[in-house]
């Protein structure tokens, strides 16, 4: 399908976006340290500790892929990194402001460069709205005049292959699952943002059509030149679509890597089952005993230590204990971890010598 | 293909009941010819399901793999007569010897749960969450087999224990909002085996877990089917599900089946374009510079099917010939069918 329009030019890659302040080597995103308890009701003093300290960068024109079981705190991950949700503590900085701080860059303004799209393609649009009114939202709530408001969302459903003049007048209850993901993609786009955060973008979608969508959003990341954190619980749609992958656990990043490292040669043994985990597609090498067992643990009461420790086949006393450093032990500046056996000072019987 | 006379429910009510045939039982469990499925309300008709023949023999495992809409679920929900009053049913079921479509109420009450038995994706609706897990065990138990109060619960037991639910005496008084996503389909499928059914229909019953889980629940429900030599009828959306659990595959595409075989045959070198397309449009493993084979467009509108083979309009393979009858179903190798004009077969007939 021509999803990319013959008259628009490609950007070149190298062309600098006015709004860019940091330069090409200032990461877009920086989060340090971010935390997001929710308190339980009926339970004094207790919280789902859903985001744990979790810090990473994403950089200028890259797409970040963030992996991990229900539960892990992608989602709110996500909504941490648009201020959907205030942070109970840590650090967010784009293009070198922080957010949300004296002398910093400003929420409203930070969320004219940064968008989002979420997985339910149907509650996330509004059902008492054409879609070219939804996508016209964007750009009429941030200063544009209604016609010039409309003239952006005509242009923008185009670009994400609906016909404006057809699909612009539906209401969301008369399009199918992948016609609403493209309508949610066009209303992100639609007021020009430099980064998008994708929450789950395919996962309700058919096999069939989860491949246009996917294809779809490569070619409009080259088009605009645009930097993406994409969310999944789908291992293969993370690796065919990022440049690096971040892996989480009960709030907690366990590793974080080029995708490739991270596929070849997982570090960590829950990285290591999650991978294992996926069937083979080949009904002659089928998986014939679990990586791990036992469900995720509740995020209410996260396990000590590690929190993988309760599942890991390889968990000692000292798991238990201490949490492990995240850290880039084997010589890869890329390619991190969080784990006792590949820290040499922590005591771990499978970690290397010092 | 001439449809053979239509035999709908009330019209067999009252005919007798035939003896099971218990001769060939082992042979084929499950007999399903040209099943159809309309729902008629008063907008529209939905043509769910469009002539659907397929077989299951005992301790075989059957996959249906199809995409939203492809009237997969409705196919399973029809062998058990689980479908919403405004459904009419057409075509022929046969489980274990006995008419499903004709059976008066009664019976059907008999064979649900005790011959056939089905598992939900969503365990948190499909259990009660008023009783303890124990309780609804308890119940299927009783109901069938007449037990006592304190024999159903030593048998929910080792129901526990068979799908391999840790500390199983605790879980017993457990209710269902206690247990943790993968707990509660372990104890959906307990329930599902307590009464020694010949044949489990499950309903993506994997979809709703995480990967980790997944492949656990796969792997039990493997080796429970090999342990208790049931048959199983397993609905996915998900090719690599298919890969790890079936032993015959069926394809479908707008409420008819377009290709089915032994899963080697038909996931190593699919003959149908729709089975190719899926197969390529699924991500796994392809090379990150370059777009995914997507089928372009969408699935046909079920209420306005299009004249001829439904995927035609999708289909970059397609003939003028497409657009004109139903293709008629082709056997390329003994034991597949493709309904494809494009699949070259010696003999053009039906496979089933």
């Amino acid at each position: 399908m021509a999803i990319i329009d013959a008259h628009m030019p490609i950007l070149d890659p190298r062309a600098v976006d006015p709004r860019d302040r940091g330069g090409p080597a200032q990461p877009m995103l920086i989060a340090r340290d971010l935390k997001k308890h929710f308190p339980v009701k009926g339970a004094r003093g207790k919280s789902v500790q859903a985001v744990d300290g979790v810090s990473f960068d994403v950089q200028k024109g890259e797409t970040l892929g963030i992996v991990g079981e229900s539960g892990c705190g992608k989602s709110t991950l996500a909504r941490l990194l648009l201020h959907l949700i205030a942070p109970d503590a840590g650090e967010l900085v784009f293009d070198g402001d922080a957010v949300d701080v004296p002398n910093g860059i400003r929420v409203d303004a930070l969320r004219r460069q940064v968008q989002m799209v979420f997985q339910d393609s149907y509650a996330s649009l509004n059902p008492r709205m054409p879609i070219r009114d939804s996508v016209a939202f964007g750009p009429f709530i941030q200063g544009k005049k209604r016609p010039a408001a409309r003239e952006i969302a005509r242009d923008t459903l185009r670009k994400v292959g609906l016909d404006p003049e057809l699909f612009g007048p539906r209401y969301p209850h008369e399009l199918s699952g992948g016609q609403k993901q493209r309508v949610n993609i066009a209303r992100a786009l639609a007021t020009g943002p430099r980064m998008v955060i994708l929450d789950e973008p395919v996962s309700a979608l058919d096999k069939s059509v989860e491949a246009q969508v996917l294809n779809l959003l490569r070619g409009l990341k080259r088009q605009f030149n645009l930097t993406y954190v994409f969310i999944s619980h789908d291992l293969s749609v993370v690796r065919y679509i990022s440049d690096r992958v971040l892996v989480m656990y009960l709030g907690r990043v366990v590793e974080l890597g080029p995708a490739d490292a991270i596929f070849d040669q997982p570090q960590h043994p829950y990285t290591r089952a999650l991978l294992g985990s996926r069937p083979s597609m080949d009904p002659a090498r089928r998986i014939e005993e679990p990586p791990i067992t036992g469900d995720p643990p509740n995020p209410i009461d996260p396990p000590s230590g590690c929190r993988f420790h309760t599942r890991c086949p390889f968990a000692e006393p000292v798991c238990q204990s201490r949490d492990p450093v995240f850290g880039f032990w084997r010589g890869d500046e890329a390619h991190a971890a969080a784990c006792h056996m590949l820290d040499p000072r922590s005591g771990h019987s499978q970690a290397p010598d010092a | 293909m001439p449809r053979p006379a239509t035999c709908s429910i009330r019209a067999r009510a009252t005919a007798k009941r035939p003896m099971p045939d218990r001769r060939n039982g082992s042979a084929r469990l499950v007999e399903v010819h040209d099943l159809a499925v309309r729902f008629v309300s008063r907008e529209a008709t939905v043509h769910a399901v469009n002539g659907v023949s397929f077989a299951v023999r005992a301790g075989e495992v059957l996959c249906i793999l199809g995409e939203s809409g492809s009237g997969k679920s409705v196919t399973l929900r029809a062998l058990m007569r689980l479908l919403p009053r405004q459904a009419r049913i057409e075509g022929r079921v046969r489980i274990d010897g006995e008419d499903v479509l004709a059976m008066p109420a009664r019976r059907l009450r008999e064979l649900r749960g005790g011959l056939v038995s089905m598992i939900f994706q969503e365990p948190m609706t499909a259990l009660d969450p008023v009783y303890t897990v124990g309780q609804q065990i308890g119940e299927a138990l009783r109901r069938h087999t007449g037990m006592t109060r304190a024999a159903a619960r030593e048998r929910a037991l080792e129901l526990l224990e068979l799908v391999r639910i840790p500390s199983p005496e605790r879980r017993l008084d457990a209710y269902p909002h206690e247990l943790s996503g993968g707990l509660r389909q372990r104890a959906m499928i307990a329930m599902a085996l307590s009464c020694n059914p010949r044949l489990l229909l499950a309903d993506e019953p994997t979809t709703a877990l995480d990967a980790t889980v997944q492949v656990q629940v796969l792997i039990l429900l493997r080796r429970l089917q090999r342990e208790l030599g049931m048959g199983m009828i397993f609905v996915t959306h998900d090719l690599g599900v298919a890969a790890e659990i079936a032993d015959t595959i069926a394809v479908m595409y707008a409420g008819r089946i377009v290709e089915s075989g032994p899963v080697a045959a038909v996931l190593g070198a699919p003959a149908h374009p729709y089975t190719q397309g899926l197969l390529a449009s699924t991500v796994h493993g392809q090379p990150r510079d370059r777009d995914i084979d997507a089928i372009p467009g969408s699935p046909p509108d079920m209420r306005r099917l299009p004249r001829g083979c439904s995927f035609a309009p999708r289909c970059a393979q397609r003939l003028p010939a497409c657009h004109i009858d139903v293709p008629e179903q082709r056997v390329p190798q003994p034991g597949r069918m493709a309904a494809c004009l494009r699949v070259y077969a010696p003999t053009p007939s039906c496979g089933c």
